[in-house]
């Protein structure tokens, strides 16, 4: 695959993992996406349960991964 | 496209994999059938993760309760267009379906005596009806749908389940000869392919549609797939005039603001800070039932009393509970309010809207979950190898409205039933497949044909923003003669674009605009269905509030609607009144 179809085929894949069980999330992370293509720290995130990172997002838990700080904080300010 | 496509042999299939497709496939895989289960996000996904409130079940664990008074409330509930033999069946099955998921381990809450834990919920009484509630929902915590998905996830990994994740159903493939269901296409996201997935039993578990609405709780994968693809193949739709408004969605958002907001004290006001509540409903005020309260709101909208430049939302105060209460019995509202309405609670109040919230309506079963039609004057003549099961289905148990915490309760009785039936059907008398059809999957190739070849067209993304707005004005909480005849034909011209789509992106693998596009067709369905059964009665009944015809008229209307794609039409069949062993409830004015 070359390298153009190979970042979209990735974005298109985390556009899907963006859909959620819970539209809190959903309405979030379209948001978060209209201005990013594309963040392989979000493809991490989203392999989470759902109430899980909405509790993160909205700022009920601050109890997540280190590794996460940065997504948790651009979806925070979202 | 003329190449065959791929096949591939099961003896069930199950789409869906929320709480009513997972209770179901666990019935098939614990009985050795080789099955697999569709879905269009990893199951723990599946909509049924944002149920809160509970599911209900007579335990009397904390309150005196039996069946008879569980099914009183929800006959009532339905507004007596519910099927009185379905609702005695489920409210039966009740304590067995949730003691066996509290066996599977579900971590339910418990009381000191370590029996599962009750709450009360609207609508459901003691004694037939009496002032006295019931406490008779199940929780985990404000958990409950998510804790129930891994639940039923879990049991089915040990029973050997298939899944095929990020796989979407199309359209289904029926017998010619006497339109037995024998399979599905499907396309695997990943790769783009299409196959023809072929199996003795097809059960449909895809949930619901509320995405038609433009103000919606519910989450994006609610494009009422299962509905559309069966309104496809001939089946009617049930019922589908019937839709739940929640009181209380974020304006501009639709995310829920619970109930218990108002039950700590919060309250509804009008653009001069009017309590209007205390007009509609003198004693139980902002606590009146879900349909009162949205029904109050959209009157005080439509006479000019809505806040904001557009006037169209009301405000829900709950500063004067202060920043304690707030934040300690209402976990998660602070959160959602500042998030979505840009509006701090402990400070200021809350724009919300009505809300859709559930359908009510679906593809007509039986209670033993198969599909059935209307056949001349067989009002249930069954298709064979159809079974359906959760929100998709129409069983009918919620009739024109639900109580809350019945629906979950619905999945695992009705998802358990259903896969007990398909696990009967095959195995009391096995037969091999049947043969395809010549045409097998002939209708998914020219719907992708058709999106491959147009280089231009309508936008799925116009298309859709349209019928949402179409639905919202023409077809909510309150219906209006006028509005519902001109929204008829407003969803004819959508109907009309959404055949003309087109979509830039034609790469094959993971294209999420084909996948959207494919979408739209079943949300089409699904309006016209809701807009065209609105239109056609002329009563007002539990959901369905018109204008012009504000009484219930049991003489005329006690029946079930099925709308039918080819012609737009529509018939009706007799509501079930027989309960299989209890006298009838007879239909009373529904006052709370
Ligand atoms: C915010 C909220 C709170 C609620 N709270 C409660 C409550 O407390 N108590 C209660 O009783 N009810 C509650 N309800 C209602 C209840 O949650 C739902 O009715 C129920 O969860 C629906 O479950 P389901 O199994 O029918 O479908 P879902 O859980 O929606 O699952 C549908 C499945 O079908 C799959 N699917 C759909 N289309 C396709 C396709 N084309 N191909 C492949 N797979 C497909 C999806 O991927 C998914 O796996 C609530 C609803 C909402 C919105």
């Amino acid at each position: 695959m070359d390298a153009a179809a190979d970042s979209r085929s990735k974005e298109m894949r985390l556009r899907w993992k963006c859909r959620r069980g819970l539209l809190e999330l959903d309405l979030v992370l379209e948001t978060y996406l209209q201005r990013t293509r594309y963040d392989g720290e979000l493809v991490e995130l989203l392999d989470l349960p759902d109430n899980e990172i909405w509790d993160f997002v909205s700022g009920r838990r601050d109890d997540y991964e280190q590794r996460f700080a940065g997504i948790v904080a651009r979806l925070r300010a979202t | 496209m003329s190449l065959a496509l791929p096949v591939r042999k099961y003896d069930a299939i199950v789409v869906g994999a929320g709480g009513s497709g997972m209770r179901a496939s666990l019935e098939l895989a614990r009985a050795g059938l080789k099955t697999a289960v569709l879905t269009k996000v990893f199951p723990t996904r599946s909509h049924t993760v944002a149920a809160q409130g509970g599911i209900a079940a007579p335990l009397a664990n904390s309150t005196e309760d039996n069946w008879h008074w569980h099914m009183y409330d929800t006959v009532k509930g339905s507004d007596y267009l519910g099927d009185q033999d379905a609702i005695e069946y489920m409210c039966r099955r009740a304590n067995e379906v949730v003691v066996e998921l509290e066996h599977m381990g579900m971590p339910f809450d418990r009381l000191e005596n370590g029996k599962i834990y009750q709450r009360p919920f609207g609508g459901h009484t003691q004694d037939y009806g009496s002032a006295k509630m019931a406490m008779r929902a199940c929780a985990a915590a404000d958990r409950t749908g998510h804790a129930m998905l891994h639940t039923l996830y879990q049991q089915n990994l040990r029973a050997n389940t298939q899944f095929l994740v990020e796989w979407m159903a199309l359209d289904l493939i029926r017998d010619p000869q006497d339109g037995a269901v024998v399979g599905v296409t499907a396309l695997e996201m990943e790769t783009g392919e299409v196959s023809i997935l072929q199996a003795k039993a097809v059960l449909f578990a895809t949930g619901g549609a509320g995405r038609i609405y433009a103000a919606s709780t519910n989450a994006f994968i609610n494009t009422g797939d299962g509905l559309g693809i069966a309104a496809r193949a001939g089946v009617p739709l049930q019922d589908m005039e019937f839709w739940q408004f929640h009181p209380t969605g974020v304006y501009g958002a639709g995310v829920l603001i619970t109930e218990g907001v108002r039950g700590e004290g919060g309250y509804l006001i009008n653009k001069d800070g009017e309590r209007f509540m205390e007009r509609y409903a003198p004693n139980a005020k902002d606590l009146a039932s879900r349909d009162v309260v949205s029904r109050a709101m959209t009157t005080e909208i439509k006479e000019g009393r809505g806040c904001g430049p557009e006037a169209d939302h009301v405000l829900l105060k709950l500063d004067h509970l202060g920043p304690e209460v707030i934040n300690q019995r209402l976990p998660g509202i602070r959160e959602i309010a500042i998030k979505f309405a840009n509006a701090d609670p402990v400070r200021e109040p809350v724009p919300v809207v009505p809300t859709v919230h559930y359908q009510m309506g679906g593809i007509p079963t039986n209670y033993l979950g198969r599909v059935v039609v209307h056949e001349g004057s067989n009002h249930e003549s069954i298709v064979p190898g159809f079974y359906a099961a959760g929100e998709c289905a129409c069983v009918s148990v919620h009739g024109a409205n639900r109580l809350g915490t019945n629906s979950l309760l619905d999945l695992l009785v009705f998802g358990k039933a259903s896969g007990e039936q398909v696990v009967k059907d095959l195995q009391t008398s096995p037969k091999p497949h049947r043969n395809l059809p010549k045409d097998a999957g002939e209708q998914t190739r020219a719907r992708l044909a058709r999106l491959e070849a147009a280089g231009s067209g309508e936008r799925v993304a116009d298309v859709f923003a349209e019928l949402r707005r179409t639905m919202q004005a023409h077809c909510g909480v309150f219906r209006f003669p006028d509005d519902l005849a001109k929204g008829v034909e407003r969803m004819k011209a959508v109907a009309e674009r959404a055949a003309r789509v087109y979509i830039q992106d034609k790469a094959r693998t993971f294209n999420t605009a084909r996948v959207e596009a494919l979408e739209l067709d079943n949300l089409v369905e699904t309006a016209m269905s809701t807009i065209v059964s609105a239109e056609a009665r002329k009563e007002s009944r539990g959901a369905q509030a018109r204008a012009d015809f504000p009484e219930r008229d049991d003489k005329n209307w006690m029946k079930h609607t099925l709308w039918y794609k080819e012609g737009n039409r529509l018939a009706y069949k007799p509501v079930q009144l027989k309960p299989f062993t209890v006298e009838a409830f007879e239909p009373k004015a529904r006052t709370y």
